[in-house]
């Protein structure tokens, strides 16, 4: 899909409209996971607007964003910057073959007192 | 009073104290858990994406159950109740999602969001009142400082959670007075732990698990509750210095004399 297009329907699958933002900061300062997003949530934000998919696509944010929803709660435009980075995560997953975890890792990954709900969660969060 | 029961996938296996004891304190104050037949997975984290329909699904089946019971629905773990009920506001509020989704159920009659969906605590406060809890306590819990963690999913978004207000919540604190302890303050009470990265970045979550847990410490906290099994986890598991974290519903029992 050409960048124009992909960032439109990033835009729509998200149901957030970017052109709101303030470029306030604040779901930056508030992220609990800042220091591990590559590209800060305003950033991203002002990315989506001006059509730098490729280079989101290609962060490492889309992956260390907690889902935690703190960006949201306290954005004053409620512009809903998780829901940008997960359209653009899903762009991501939903392409063949691009599963960011694959199911064969996962049992490495346990430990006795893992819940299910992490693994039902990744499984969530990064395949399709 | 009798509530369909949504546990979720944990709540039968790691996390099954917070089903047992919940079961237990419910029997106690005068209210039962009826658990829905044949429940699905919830998925654990809310589908944000307004295209997608399949991973709604689940919890569109157990609102539907419920209501076809003429019952409300409660949840205990967190992800469970902020999945079910941010799904159940879609089918209320959003066209696109509720006629793909009944398009794809077929059911006699469609479903529009209108199960109540309630979180454990909510029965406490709204229906039982924390007075009466306070009244029922056998063992209170004096002296003991206990730091409530509320984490991510449960009070937010709070337009949609409104269980409480999502920046200076009470309703776990109350509760925590209720069985004669006291509540203690700190500042990341609401803040995430970093338990979805446990599996995709460890380091992350055991970054914030220690952050959350070193706060509450420094407060005076001697231990945690949550109700939510992937924080417990990460707080005990991922944290450098952990404190006993318990399910708020086990800390019950024991002031309910159940233990």
């Amino acid at each position: 899909m050409e960048t124009k297009n992909l960032t439109q329907e990033v835009i729509r699958i998200s149901g957030a409209n970017p052109k709101k933002c303030m470029k306030c900061g604040k779901c930056t300062a508030t992220c609990p996971a800042f220091d591990q997003m590559d590209i800060h949530p305003h950033q991203f934000v002002d990315m989506v607007i001006n059509g730098r998919l490729e280079e989101l696509l290609n962060s490492r944010g889309i992956y260390n964003c907690l889902s935690c929803f703190a960006c949201m709660e306290r954005c004053p435009r409620s512009v809903e910057p998780a829901r940008l980075i997960e359209a653009v995560r899903m762009a991501v997953v939903r392409q063949k073959e691009n599963n960011h975890l694959k199911p064969d890792a996962i049992p490495a990954l346990l430990d006795d007192e893992l819940p299910q709900q992490a693994i039902t969660s990744a499984l969530r969060k990064y395949m399709k | 009073m009798e509530f369909s029961y949504f546990p979720g996938c944990t709540l039968k296996t790691k996390g099954k104290e917070l089903d047992i004891s919940a079961r237990a304190c419910a029997q106690a104050l005068g209210f039962t858990l009826d658990e829905l037949k044949d429940w699905q997975c919830c998925g654990a984290v809310y589908p944000q994406a307004t295209d997608e329909i399949a991973t709604r699904l689940s919890s569109v089946r157990a609102l539907v159950a419920a209501r076809d019971k003429g019952q409300e629905l409660v949840t205990l773990c967190s992800a469970c109740h902020h999945v079910i009920k941010r799904v159940n506001g879609d089918l209320a509020n959003r066209e696109d999602i509720r006629s793909k989704v009944n398009a794809y159920l077929k059911l006699d009659t469609p479903y529009e969001g209108e199960t109540s969906v309630l979180h454990y605590l909510e029965v406490l406060r709204d229906r039982v009142g924390f007075d009466n809890i306070a009244a029922a306590v056998k063992n209170p819990l004096t002296g003991k400082k206990i730091g409530a963690y509320y984490g991510c999913l449960l009070l937010r978004p709070g337009k949609e959670m409104q269980m409480d207000d999502p920046e200076n919540p009470t309703i776990l604190e109350d509760f925590i007075r209720a069985l004669g302890a006291d509540p203690v303050y700190y500042a990341q009470r609401n803040e995430c732990c970093g338990g979805y990265q446990t599996l995709e970045n460890k380091p992350q979550a055991q970054k914030r698990a220690t952050s959350v847990v070193d706060n509450a410490a420094a407060c005076g906290a001697e231990m945690l509750i949550t109700a939510c099994p992937l924080c417990l986890y990460n707080l005990t598991q991922n944290a450098e210095n952990p404190l006993p974290v318990k399910y708020f519903t086990e800390l019950l029992a024991q002031a309910l004399g159940l233990e």
